[in-house]
């Protein structure tokens, strides 16, 4: 019986990688996490978890004719995350409406084309794997495409990695020592849109923004260092994954949702215990023992 | 060492104008100052003192004028690690997860390769400025346990550490200890004998006094501007300020 394997630890790990589509997914799943957390730390730091919102549900449209015209869907997302940002900008400096409204004004519009676009579009789009996410059923040819476009996400983000928090730092210092900070602001844009890609076939469109904050808020409780940050966010976020998706197996739950809400959970944990920052300071309540 | 022609100009500003989408922010501002100068730039709030800082770091882009440092373009400038550009503590996000060390190490990037990898040089640079400023008890203190005074002398480093031969700095005296006072006007005068150039923005009337050769008193064009015993007059500030008595600025005292 199910029930009575919970009782061994093993068994509870072991068994579900006896199936092919469980280690498929907790691959891809860890794979999509480290890239998203370690995009994520840069997001937090940068104030831009409603961009990543914004880019997240834009992509969306470009996903959908991707698929239709039988394109790469990094390729479709690409452009209209991008594009999504772009027009926002244009917006926003054309007319006397706040940025805010503007990026919720933008987001919402390309998530409903994408929606139209999918209900007209005679194709085998699943809707429902799009806005929630299908790691239990990702297809080879996803495999593929994931590894590849998170392996370019990591390395861009390694080799700019410095630059990259010196712009999300001191903007205006960068700009002054002749650093491009036009490229490193499309730079991170685009990892945002390409992470977002691999996002949502793990935990979907509408969650995929989660993936892309929570690890980086998680770590920017627990530690004052950048380097370490990067580290515990990427961490946090492969941890929820394999919880959510283990969770989600032995429940019969929605995998998405159950990733997820692993990462909150643990930035839950964080907030109320973390050493220097949580609500409780575990340091304080340890040293009160010595 | 370079040697330092005391006769060319550090920077020169004609006639420059920065509108922000239409906004005016600054039009035909006029500034030249050479080599071991320091001038003070006073003006209200919006008058167009950071957009002047922004227009010479090539951080906004000028609609109208000309500007040169050395003699070049602010793209050369910037190229050349001309200019230090040091922030009020207001414009920084002190909760970034950063150390004194790395804070500093960033005035060297941009003379270093593409991965940002410190050379012997960058290190030594790195712990000469931090020593310069005295934090060197600091190093690896993230900026967000760090007083006030102890951000602003970090910032401080990070412009010694980039060998700037132009200082911008902006409101370099709010917010800070007696003590770091005292180490910053100590550094004035270093400056000033290394031949840096120095501007700098302050709400404070007694720090011109103290501290500057040249004053620009600006109100979204150059009020007035000139050597500050001449110009820092209670009839130039009070059209700086709009009307506003110098009494009310100064005290009584004054």
């Amino acid at each position: 019986m199910e029930l009575c394997s919970f009782l061994t630890l093993d068994s509870f790990i072991t068994d579900p990688l006896t199936h092919d589509f469980m280690r498929k997914a907790l691959l891809m799943s860890s794979i999509v996490a480290a890239v998203c957390g370690f995009l994520s730390s840069y997001l937090t730091l940068k104030g831009w978890a409603l961009m990543g919102d914004a880019v997240s549900h834009s992509v969306m449209p470009g996903v959908v004719v991707a698929y239709a015209l039988g394109l790469p869907f990094s390729l479709g997302a690409f452009i209209f995350g991008v594009g999504s940002v772009a027009l926002i900008g244009f917006i926003k400096q054309k007319s006397r409406v706040k940025e805010d409204t503007v990026i919720g004004l933008v987001f919402t519009g390309f998530f409903a084309l994408g929606i139209v676009l999918v209900s007209k579009i005679k194709s085998n789009i699943d809707l429902h794997s799009i806005l929630f996410g299908s790691p239990l059923g990702i297809s080879l040819s996803d495999v593929k495409q994931t590894i590849l476009i998170s392996l370019l996400v990591v390395i861009l983000l390694s080799v700019f990695r410095k630059d990259l928090m010196l712009y999300c730092f001191d903007p205006r210092h960068a700009k002054t020592v002749g650093i491009n900070v036009f490229f490193l602001h499309y730079l991170l844009l685009t990892c945002l849109s390409l992470a977002a890609v691999v996002g949502l076939q793990s935990v979907g469109i509408i969650l995929v923004v989660a993936m892309l904050i929570t690890p980086g808020a998680t770590a920017y409780l627990l530690t004052d260092k950048f380097d370490n940050m990067t580290v515990i966010s990427v961490l946090s976020a492969i941890i929820s994954s394999l919880i959510g998706i283990y969770v989600s197996f032995w429940f019969d739950l929605e995998t998405g949702g159950s990733i997820v809400l692993a990462q909150t959970f643990i930035f839950l944990f964080a907030f109320l215990f973390a050493p220097r920052y949580g609500i409780f300071k575990l340091k304080k309540l340890f040293a009160g023992y010595k | 060492m370079e040697t330092i022609n005391y006769q060319n100009f550090r920077i020169e500003a004609e006639n420059i104008c920065v509108d922000y989408n239409g906004k005016v922010a600054l039009y035909d501002a006029n500034l030249r100052l050479k080599p071991g100068q320091i001038c003070g730039l006073v003006g209200m709030n919006g008058a167009g003192k950071t957009t002047f800082f922004n227009a010479l770091t090539g951080f906004v882009n000028i609609s109208k004028g000309k500007i040169r440092i050395n003699g070049e373009s602010v793209r050369s400038a910037q190229k050349d690690q001309t200019i230090a550009y040091v922030p009020q503590n207001e414009g920084i996000d002190s909760q970034f997860p950063i150390s004194v060390w790395d804070v500093v190490m960033m005035g060297r990037y941009g003379s270093m390769n593409i991965f940002r990898c410190p050379r012997e040089s960058d290190v030594q640079a790195v712990k000469d400025a931090i020593e310069r400023v005295d934090l060197t008890d600091h190093l690896s203190t993230p900026i967000g346990n760090l007083s006030g005074g102890q951000r602003k002398r970090t910032f401080l480093a990070r412009a010694i550490a980039q060998r700037a031969s132009i200082l911008l700095l902006d409101e370099p005296f709010s917010g800070v200890d007696i003590r770091t006072e005292k180490l910053i006007s100590e550094l004035f005068i270093q400056f000033k004998n290394e031949g840096k150039t120095i501007l700098l923005s302050t709400h404070d009337m007694i720090h011109v006094r103290e501290f500057c050769d040249l004053v620009l008193l600006i109100n979204k064009t150059v009020v007035a501007y000139g050597e500050t015993s001449e110009v820092f007059t209670p009839e130039n500030i009070t059209t700086t300020f709009g009307g506003i008595s110098p009494d009310f600025l100064f005290g009584p005292e004054s």
